[in-house]
């Protein structure tokens, strides 16, 4: 390889060009990544200032937010997702054309952030939809976003064209997209994501990595609590289990014994 | 500037809409256990109220009947000018058995906000709707419905605003189960 680059330096001294075929597609791939123009919470305050001049992504050939899925190549996940909202979001990457990437922008797209033990708050984006870069921070400052791209741009310049999914004839994959259900979200009727609750699927693994689900759960150790999906909680109605919750108990316990103690 | 005591509304309550006032405890002097256990037959509650010394449910505010809310309400508006609807909100006193909405009106001149707060039994939340009155309440009387499943009747759209309409159960409710790294710890210690 060494000595590849080094021919091709002087070659290029003398006027003459040469490049493989990876290197060519992968030169114009990565130099103009147009990121979706789409935001969900204060990351995309962020991301706005990173499209204007003082952060200029322009000089990575980013600049071009495109306001149609079927324009752009990049979804930066730029803030908070919404069990409500994560249909949608996956419906937009599914709109993309390959070859599509993606950036989880901030805490909260990566894991749910503060909002992780919340009950409407999806636990990372990497459960409905492979993330190639995930960017840390609350919000992250541009300049992390703009390594994140340049990592992703190094992450492109290492594809093989005869390796990636998208190219020639194999069939563009798309993801399923999450419905809304009594309890949480659904995927072809089965509970994946209940609200409240512990996500019951995991998260996919990065494409670089074969963007399949990883089979690594959050605590696969618990018992799942929706009172509905387990037998051992009595039910009081349909959507309520029997008595007080443990860490309302646990509360009240803490609360009682600081009483007496004043 | 407008501006209301608690003591100076209650009064006024007392003499214009008689028999609107709940029945309240006061905040100021801990209540002991034979006041609370005198109170407990007439109202479903937990165990804690009679066991544990924090009263949840005393309170200094105004507390009126949830029938009369609207009663109240206008009273506010068109009597002592308190015209704006600014906020309303339900807290969810679960050993206690008791939703409490609080209502605060804003005078158009300026003050501090009064605070008018009604109780209902959790198992059947029914306060009657404002919107009629006041269309600024229409989407806040749906949050509360959506979150903590108080029903309004005479609201006219009654639906869920933030959880989708297919969701059962009300996610703020404070028995509404849940998973997470956070309850986790507690279940360690």
């Amino acid at each position: 390889m060494p000595d590849d680059q080094d021919i091709q330096i002087e070659l290029e001294k003398q006027g003459v060009f040469v490049s493989t075929i990876n290197r060519f597609y992968n030169w114009g791939r990565r130099s103009s990544v147009w990121p979706m123009a789409f935001g969900l919470a204060c990351c995309a305050i962020e991301m706005m200032a990173t499209g204007f001049a003082r952060y200029d992504i322009a000089r990575f050939g980013s600049e071009m937010f495109r306001a149609s899925p079927r324009q752009a190549d990049l979804m930066i996940v730029a803030g908070t997702v919404t069990k409500k909202m994560a249909p949608q979001v996956v419906r937009l990457y599914n709109q993309m054309p390959e070859p599509r990437y993606v950036i989880s922008m901030g805490a909260c797209a990566t894991s749910g952030g503060p909002f992780r033990d919340g009950y409407n708050v999806l636990r990372g984006i990497d459960l409905f939809v492979p993330v190639d870069v995930y960017i840390p921070g609350c919000p992250p400052r541009p300049e992390a976003l703009l390594h994140a791209l340049m990592t992703l741009q190094a992450q492109i310049d290492n594809q093989k064209l005869n390796r990636v999914r998208w190219y020639g004839k194999r069939e563009a994959k798309d993801f399923p997209v999450p419905a809304f259900g009594k309890q949480g979200l659904e995927i072809d009727g089965r509970l994946v994501d209940p609200v409240g609750g512990l996500p019951l699927v995991s998260a996919y693994s990065a494409p670089l990595h074969g963007e399949q689900r990883t089979g690594q759960l959050e605590h696969p150790e618990l018992v799942r609590q929706f009172p509905i999906m387990d037998d051992a909680v009595e039910l009081e109605s349909p959507t309520k289990a029997v008595g007080v919750a443990p860490e309302i108990a646990i509360d009240d316990l803490r609360r009682k014994t600081e009483a007496s103690r004043a | 500037m407008p501006s209301m005591s608690v003591a100076e509304l209650r009064e006024r309550l007392m003499r214009d809409q008689p028999g609107a006032l709940a029945p309240v405890r006061p905040k100021t002097h801990a209540a002991t256990n034979g006041h609370a256990s005198e109170e407990s037959a007439s109202r479903p509650r937990g165990r804690k109220v009679e066991e544990g010394p924090v009263d949840l449910l005393a309170t200094d505010d105004t507390v009126v009947l949830a029938e009369r809310i609207a009663d109240v309400a206008l009273y506010l508006r068109d009597t002592l000018g308190y015209q704006l609807l600014s906020n309303i909100t339900a807290v969810d006193y679960l050993a206690d058995g008791v939703i409490e909405l609080v209502y605060h009106f804003y005078h158009l001149d300026g003050g501090p906000p009064i605070v008018i707060k009604t109780r209902v039994p959790r198992e059947q939340a029914v306060v009657p709707s404002l919107t009629a009155l006041w269309p600024g309440a229409d989407l806040q009387e749906r949050e509360a419905f959506d979150l903590y499943g108080v029903h309004f009747p005479g609201h006219p759209y009654l639906k869920r605003v933030y959880m989708w309409d297919e969701f059962e159960g009300y996610p703020m409710r404070k028995d509404f189960p849940k998973q997470g790294d956070k309850y986790l710890s507690d279940e360690e210690e």
